[in-house]
């Protein structure tokens, strides 16, 4: 029998999940591929939050600014550049890494409250000064367009199958990517500095390159997770980026289970799902302007709760507590 | 010279509401070890029952002390029924370090969610008791009004009200022994937990008398008082979040800063002057200006 | 007025700190527990005041289950706890410090006077009633917390380690105001100890804790004279 060494049997699993998500983007309908590139997105940033959380132990609030600073800057190098979109996204994911790596080298070293504290200043502090340079659209924005799927894949092939083809590459390759990195030394090194950074730098790591390090690969998802997001709403503005966003990926990555990058499709399906339920909810009891648009926050926020409450470490950790049992 | 008479005068009335803030910050902080980040929902729903309360009695005054009540109420509420379940539930794992400040930004969406359900999304307002017209210095109007005066003084007064309350009554006494040292408070004999919940009650009061002194000037929607939890954030690291005194400093330094860059500069720099400066102080004297300890990371 | 402790077991994580230990302590009695650094005498006293949950046993203080109430409760019903360290909060004045076990009690007239008291017998609080507590020499600062527990009135006192860190010649003069005062009071005392010579000598009753078990457990006199004693803990 030929030994298949783990790695490869990690990249098999993603090779396989991405066919399987192709057929499956032809056999529904446009607005499932349209919800399903949703899904890949809210995944990939999901994903950014576990890295950042689970792995190396710090907090951030400020993941939908690092998403703003990565959707702003693939949108300036389609339209100002010239770039193609790709290489947009790529760009996306380079410059929010290294906005995150600047950042990082200045607070992640501090953990605790004050992480937490300053990245909350920058998520509601970065859309409003975005708002007055001029280059960045102020209020309404800028495009952000990557053009018409290739005519090469047919007259049939829709706009909403080609986000969504584009969303899961990224989001398949950026998550094997990570899982691999997660599985090095690397990931050891990360996983050591949550368990208990005094040890870890008695043992000689330098506890705060590598959770600046940690900070940027974090920032860097993020940055391409919101290039994604803009370019399934064709737009980026301030307004897209608010502070809820960041709660949202919270819950999703704790919804997930912080320490788990095998769930991140569930946190995504869970945060494309709540709108939906709040829309059904609102179209079958009705409500006040206030309630409808406020439902899907308190929704997500009582998940929070709920899931900080009764499965802190994730779903898996139910499951065991059940196995236990029995 | 008027200009710069009148940015001391408005760096000061807007320092004066980012202390109330930060003060609440400083006073959960020292007794629970967690930045409560709900204390800008709370803020916002006392003030909320503030201008219900103005509405229907038609006094500023009675919603005033409505709005500081209900603070006090709530907070007390929030430490007794979600704070202390929150901390006796979740005792292993990794995610201890972070859950007991995930669950007050999670009630934060709460009761944002809450209020707008109630009040709904629109913008209200508040009149003031007195008149927000800047007033007339040498025959030319600055940006200083008899309201910002108002503010000013009411700060100052609740102020030396918690510094007397913490030096001098035997219940500032359990609430400073409780934040240093919760064990030996409680081998006196002293009951820390019931302390601490009134520390969450003064917070929270502080946090109503925030909304009453800032949304006159301003406006209050769900969200109105994230601005202020982030500026009151950044006030109590600069005073090293740990004490009162810092919390009030911190926020001095950060009303002058930003009136002055905002007057002098551009008033475009709000923000990126209270930016910078934490960035500084993190980067710098990462314990609070004030400290002799050369960092602090935990 | 007895603490009667059987069969206590305490866990930490997943060591196990103490293992079945017994013992009791009459009225106005001192016993001295005695052991190496990590023999889980400290453990032991912190379970009987709350600190700390125990596994299993019991632990009651005449008649009434000590294990598992709340620290403030047991400290209001008499049993102080003075834990190790110097159990100070540096922050506070001397003064302040010495008023948190007052701040309670319904009778101020005898917090006064047990204030006097305790300042009379350690003068030098007095002297510095004003001072931060982090200003305090070692010495200082254990009867400081020794003082601050006198002053709620208790009945038992335990004492964690008093004279951890402390001069040769201070440690001989804590022990020997301990001991005086515990006469003078009625009070009945468990005394944590690595110093085991010193505590024996002030002491009624001994227990030596080895890795968490009792290995000895007899009269302080009859176990300063026990050659095995001797040469494991007093060293000669």
């Amino acid at each position: 029998m030929v030994k298949i060494s783990t790695n490869r049997k990690r990249t098999l699993a993603f090779v396989l999940l991405g066919w399987v998500l192709l057929i499956i983007s032809d056999r529904v309908g446009e607005l499932r591929q349209y919800q399903g590139s949703f899904v890949a997105m809210y995944a990939l940033a999901i994903a950014s939050i576990i890295l950042l959380t689970g792995y190396s132990g710090q907090l951030s609030l400020g993941h939908s600014a690092l998403m703003a600073v990565g959707a702003y800057a693939g949108a300036l190098s389609i339209n100002n550049l010239k770039l193609h979109p790709a290489l947009a996204l790529i760009v996306a994911a380079l410059i929010a890494g290294i906005f995150g790596l600047l950042l990082g080298f200045t607070v992640a070293r501090l953990s605790g409250p004050y992480l937490a504290g300053t990245t909350l200043a920058l998520a509601v502090s970065l859309p409003t000064v975005a708002n007055q340079f001029p280059i960045l659209g102020g209020e309404q924005g800028i495009i952000f367009d990557i053009g018409t799927p290739p005519s090469r894949f047919g007259e049939d092939f829709s706009q909403y199958k080609w986000f969504f083809w584009i969303s899961a590459l990224a989001a398949l390759i950026s998550i094997w990517m990570l899982s691999n990195l997660l599985a090095s030394r690397y990931g050891r090194v990360f996983r050591a500095l949550r368990d208990n950074s005094v040890a870890a730098q008695l043992s000689g790591i330098n506890v705060g390159r590598l959770k600046a390090i940690a900070f940027s690969i974090s920032s860097g998802i993020a940055g391409l997770a919101g290039g994604l997001l803009v370019m399934l709403i064709s737009g980026v503005s301030p307004s897209a980026f608010p502070l809820s966003l960041s709660f949202a990926l919270l819950t999703g990555a704790v919804v997930t289970g912080v320490y788990n990058l095998k769930g991140v499709m569930l946190g995504g399906l869970v945060l494309v799902a709540i709108p939906e339920i709040a829309e059904s909810v609102v179209s079958r009891i009705g409500g006040s302007e206030g309630f409808t648009t406020t439902l899907p926050g308190f929704m997500v926020s009582a998940l929070l709760i709920l899931a900080v409450l009764f499965t802190p470490n994730g779903p898996g950790q139910l499951l065991h507590h059940h196995k236990k049992k029995h | 010279m008027l200009e710069f008479f009148t940015a001391v005068l408005t760096s000061l009335s807007t320092g004066a509401i980012y202390a109330l803030m930060s003060t609440a910050l400083v006073l959960v902080w020292r007794s629970t070890r967690v930045i409560n980040f709900a204390q800008a929902g709370q803020a916002v729903l006392s003030t909320y029952i503030g201008y219900e309360v103005t509405t229907r009695s038609g006094s500023y005054w009675i919603g005033f002390i409505g709005a500081v009540l209900s603070g006090a109420i709530i907070g007390a509420g929030i430490d007794r029924f979600f704070m202390r379940p929150i901390f006796k539930r979740v005792k292993s794992g990794p995610i201890v370090m972070i859950a007991p400040v995930v669950a007050t930004l999670g009630l934060l969406g709460i009761i944002q969610a809450i209020v707008g359900f109630v009040w709904g999304l629109n913008y209200l307002t508040i009149a003031a008791p007195v008149s927000t017209e800047g007033l007339k210095v040498f025959g030319s109007v600055i940006a200083f009004s008899p309201f910002n005066l108002m503010v000013l003084i009411s700060v100052t007064l609740s102020m030396i009200l918690l510094t007397i309350l913490f030096q001098k009554t035997n219940l500032g006494l359990a609430l400073r022994a409780s934040a240093y040292s919760p064990e030996i408070a409680k081998l006196s004999g002293i009951k820390v937990e019931a302390i601490r919940t009134i520390g969450w009650a003064l917070a929270g009061a502080a946090g109503g008398l925030a909304g009453m002194l800032y949304v006159p000037g301003s406006y209050l929607y769900p969200n109105s008082m994230e601005v202020l939890l982030v500026f009151g954030f950044i006030a109590a690291v600069i005073g090293g979040l740990d004490s009162l005194f810092g919390a009030v400093a911190g926020a001095m330094i950060l009303g002058f800063a930003i009136n002055f860059s905002t007057t002098y500069i551009s008033y475009k720099l709000v923000f990126p002057t209270a930016f910078v400066i934490l960035i500084l102080v993190l980067l710098i004297k990462p314990g609070g200006v004030f400290s002799s300890k050369k960092g602090r990371k935990d | 007025m007895t603490l009667v402790v059987s069969n206590l077991t305490i866990d930490h994580g997943a060591i196990r700190a103490i293992n079945n230990v017994s013992f009791q302590v009459a009225t106005g009695q001192l016993t001295a527990i005695i052991g190496a650094n990590g023999a889980g005498k400290t453990t032991l006293l912190r379970s009987l005041s709350g600190l700390k949950e125990s596994k299993s046993g019991s632990a009651t203080w005449n008649g009434d289950s000590i294990l598992g109430r709340k620290s403030e409760d047991l400290a209001r019903s008499g049993i102080m706890h003075v834990s190790d360290g110097k159990s100070v909060i540096a922050e506070l004045t001397v003064k302040e410090n010495l008023a948190l076990t007052g701040l309670w009690r319904k009778d101020k007239k005898d917090v006064a006077k047990a204030t006097e008291e305790v300042i009379e017998l350690f003068p030098i609080l007095g002297e510095r009633l004003s001072q931060t507590s982090g200003s305090l020499s070692g010495g200082e600062r254990q009867m400081l917390a020794i003082g601050r527990a006198l002053i709620a009135r208790p009945k038992l006192l335990l004492l964690d380690e008093p004279s951890l860190g402390l001069a040769p010649l201070i440690v001989e003069q804590i022990f020997q105001t301990i001991k005086s005062f515990v006469a003078k009071m009625n009070l009945t005392v468990v005394l944590v100890e690595q110093n085991a010579m010193g505590a024996l000598k002030i002491a009624d009753e001994g227990v030596v804790l080895n890795l968490g078990t009792a290995v000895a457990s007899d009269s302080a006199k009859n176990l300063l004279n026990d050659p095995a004693v001797r040469a494991a803990y007093l060293g000669f």
